[in-house]
């Protein structure tokens, strides 16, 4: 099958041609030597079948930054037939360079004039046939966003496919150009009027960037979105598992009532309840992508990284970290799976170590069930306020940490695009894609996690679920002369392996532990741990290991062993030593 | 580092100040991001505004706007003014 390749510079809308090709059937792959997901799909083009792939945003071809060499090995490791070299025709003055490299590269291709619209609306105007006979490729002047002009694509791209068999024709018809001849080419064809910028976006920065109010504003802007994902997202979450719920109890047992007793356990408990989890982060993901979509669409994330960076350069992270930290406030697993707007690995994989320590709204149940068995009603809301001082400290000492190892080696010059519209059809795709992204990695990892902890909290045959018999509890005892010294007792510790797989099923958890529910559960802890070591316990469920999800999301995301080995490894011993710092410290002192 | 005959740099400017750019002081790395941003030599530059407690500069250069760190900016060697 024939391939072609996609090149464009950042912000050209080059995705969002991609999408408008090749609609919702586009996959995520792996390729060799490369350590992000390209996306890729099958497209029919005249009575061919092509394979289209989506390069990662490119400022040059010679150059330095992480994605730059991505596309140099794709393009030298795999076999290109046609590149689409997609510009943005408002800037086509400055983005020219990019064609000249591609065009040294001798294959054939089609150049892409993208956001026609916009280069209207500041008045600059393109003669594209000039330009095509200058340069001696198709030129396609469209708008990917509104579909305007998208049908030319077809026929150029076939009469390229074409002629690239024999393609040393097309070669030596566009490699001559040098830098000046393509300079040459550009002006006499584009007229650019000497005060060409967008009046509504320096009206809108004016307001957005204020000295005074841009702060106050993006703050407010942000806490709009989390409670957008947040507050709509939970009854979403819970109508899902009401289902899956009444699935199970409706169908499932019933259907599985023949079956020996642990074969029951393994698929209900362990399988179905894995499929659960990836289900229940569903909605959260979809409405986090739609709500990213709308502020990175518009424009106004690099305003973000505008605003924040003052602050965040200090922690060796930049305004995107930030908002994606303060995501992970809500949840860690979509934050992890935003960071992908970072292009710098160093930047990236630093704010993918930091977010896993934002408290999420699952930790927050846990916390909620202890401050309400063992605080006053008066000091709750101030334990509750200082596990989120903690939370924000455990960020920053990591980032302080870790940002020589993880550095970010990209230089901090950004485009700020214009403030654009989003369509919907845009948004509704990125929320799509986003989902199957995380169903299609995490599945299998998070099924897996579930059955696993489910064997080792029912295991060997006979012992009673999560009893101290089990493995899980055989492991607490184990681990009691690492724990003890934080308060930590093996029974709890088997509640710390639950919350491996997730922070919502540990309340849960206690009560398969201790044998008791609701108000006689929260009695019985009152009586068999003090405060001090409650707080030495939700400690240490704040900072190690989120959950299954966010770990099967940093396996799948960050695609580097010792990063992921860091990520569960760093966390775990930072818990381990806030709460030893604590419990010694409260004992010896409070007694 | 910089010769002192030409010391207006990309972030002396004040908000609203228009430079045509002289020279990139820059590593090869750097110079090829300005470069690919349009920060050019010969073309004229201007500021828009500054982010507070040091932050980056937002800066417009041709159809293009754009925001640096001022280190990086330091590196961008102006003489006064637009050249159109």
């Amino acid at each position: 099958m024939k391939r072609i390749a996609m090149v464009g510079m950042p912000n050209t809308g080059k995705s969002t041609l991609f999408n408008r090709l090749t609609g919702a059937h586009a996959k995520v792959g792996n390729w060799p030597g490369l350590t992000v997901d390209l996306l890729s799909a099958k497209l029919l083009i005249g009575d061919q079948m092509v394979h289209l792939v989506d390069l990662p945003g490119i400022y040059d071809l010679n150059g330095y930054s992480e994605d730059e060499k991505i596309v140099t090995t794709f393009l030298a490791q795999n076999q290109v037939d046609l590149v689409l070299v997609v510009l943005n025709a408002s800037q086509i003055d400055r983005q020219m360079v990019l064609l000249g490299q591609v065009m040294r590269l001798g294959l054939p291709l089609v150049l892409v004039l993208n956001m026609v619209d916009e280069a209207a609306a500041l008045g600059i105007t393109v003669d594209a046939e000039r330009l095509a006979a200058k340069l001696g490729i198709a030129v396609c002047m469209l708008s990917a966003k509104y579909g305007q002009g998208v049908e030319q694509l077809q026929p150029a791209m076939r009469s390229a496919l074409r002629e690239s068999v024999n393609a040393s024709a097309a070669k030596s018809a566009s490699a001559k150009l040098d830098e000046h001849e393509l300079e040459a080419a550009v002006k006499s064809s584009v007229f650019v009027p000497a005060q060409a910028s967008h009046a509504l976006t320096e009206k809108i920065d004016r307001i957005l960037l204020d000295p005074w109010l841009g702060l106050p504003i993006f703050f407010g802007v942000m806490f709009l979105l989390f409670e957008l994902v947040f507050i709509l997202g939970k009854p979403i979450q819970d109508a899902m598992a009401w289902v899956f719920a009444a699935i199970r109890s409706g169908a499932l047992e019933p259907a599985l009532s023949g079956l020996p007793l642990f074969l029951r356990g393994l698929l209900l408990d362990g399988v179905y309840n894995g499929l659960s989890t990836v289900a229940s982060f569903v909605p959260i993901i979809v409405l986090f992508f739609l709500c990213m979509g709308l502020v990175e669409d518009a424009g106004y994330l690099s305003r973000a990284a505008f605003l924040m960076d003052a602050l965040m350069a200090r922690f060796g992270l930049d305004g995107r970290s930030f908002v994606m930290v303060l995501m992970g406030f809500g949840c860690n697993v979509p934050a992890l799976m935003g960071t992908r707007v970072i292009r710098s690995r160093g930047l990236r994989l630093l704010t993918m170590l930091v977010i896993p320590l934002s408290l999420c709204s699952a930790r927050m149940q846990v916390f909620v069930f202890f401050i309400a068995a063992l605080f006053s009603a008066k000091a709750a809301p101030l334990v509750l306020f200082s596990l989120y001082v903690v939370s924000i400290l455990s960020a920053m000492i990591t980032s302080l940490l870790f940002k020589r190892r993880y550095v970010n080696n990209d230089p901090f010059v950004l485009e700020m695009p214009p403030y654009r519209f989003p369509t919907l059809r845009q948004i509704v795709l990125r929320g799509w894609q986003e989902v199957r992204h995380f169903t299609h990695r995490a599945t299998r990892f998070i099924v897996l996690g579930v059955v696993l902890v489910w064997l080792l909290t029912n295991f060997p045959l006979g012992a009673a679920s999560g009893g101290a018999d089990t493995w899980a509890g055989q492991i607490g005892k184990l681990l009691n002369p690492v724990l003890s010294p934080l308060g930590i007792d093996p029974r709890l510790t088997i509640a710390l392996i639950f919350g491996f797989v997730a922070k919502e099923i540990v309340i849960g958890s206690l009560a398969v532990i201790y044998g008791q529910e609701g108000a006689a559960l929260t009695h019985t802890i009152a009586h068999q741990i003090d405060w001090i070591q409650a707080y030495s316990f939700m400690l240490f469920t704040l900072i190690y290991t989120p959950c299954l999800s966010t770990i099967a999301t940093i396996v799948s995301e960050g695609k580097s062993r010792s990063f992921s080995a860091l990520a569960i490894a760093w966390p775990l011993g930072l818990a381990w030593l806030v709460s030893f710092a604590f419990y010694q410290a409260a004992r010896h002192f409070a007694g | 580092m910089t010769p002192v005959t030409s010391a207006l740099t990309l972030n002396r400017l004040d908000p609203g100040e228009y430079g045509t750019i002289l020279a990139l002081d820059a590593s090869e790395e750097l110079y090829q991001r300005l470069v690919a941003l349009g920060l050019r030599i010969g073309k004229g530059v201007r500021l828009l505004r500054r982010a507070r407690f040091g932050g980056p500069l937002h800066v417009r250069v041709g159809t293009t706007e754009l925001m640096l760190r001022r280190r990086e900016a330091h590196c961008i060697r102006l003489s006064n003014g637009n050249p159109d």
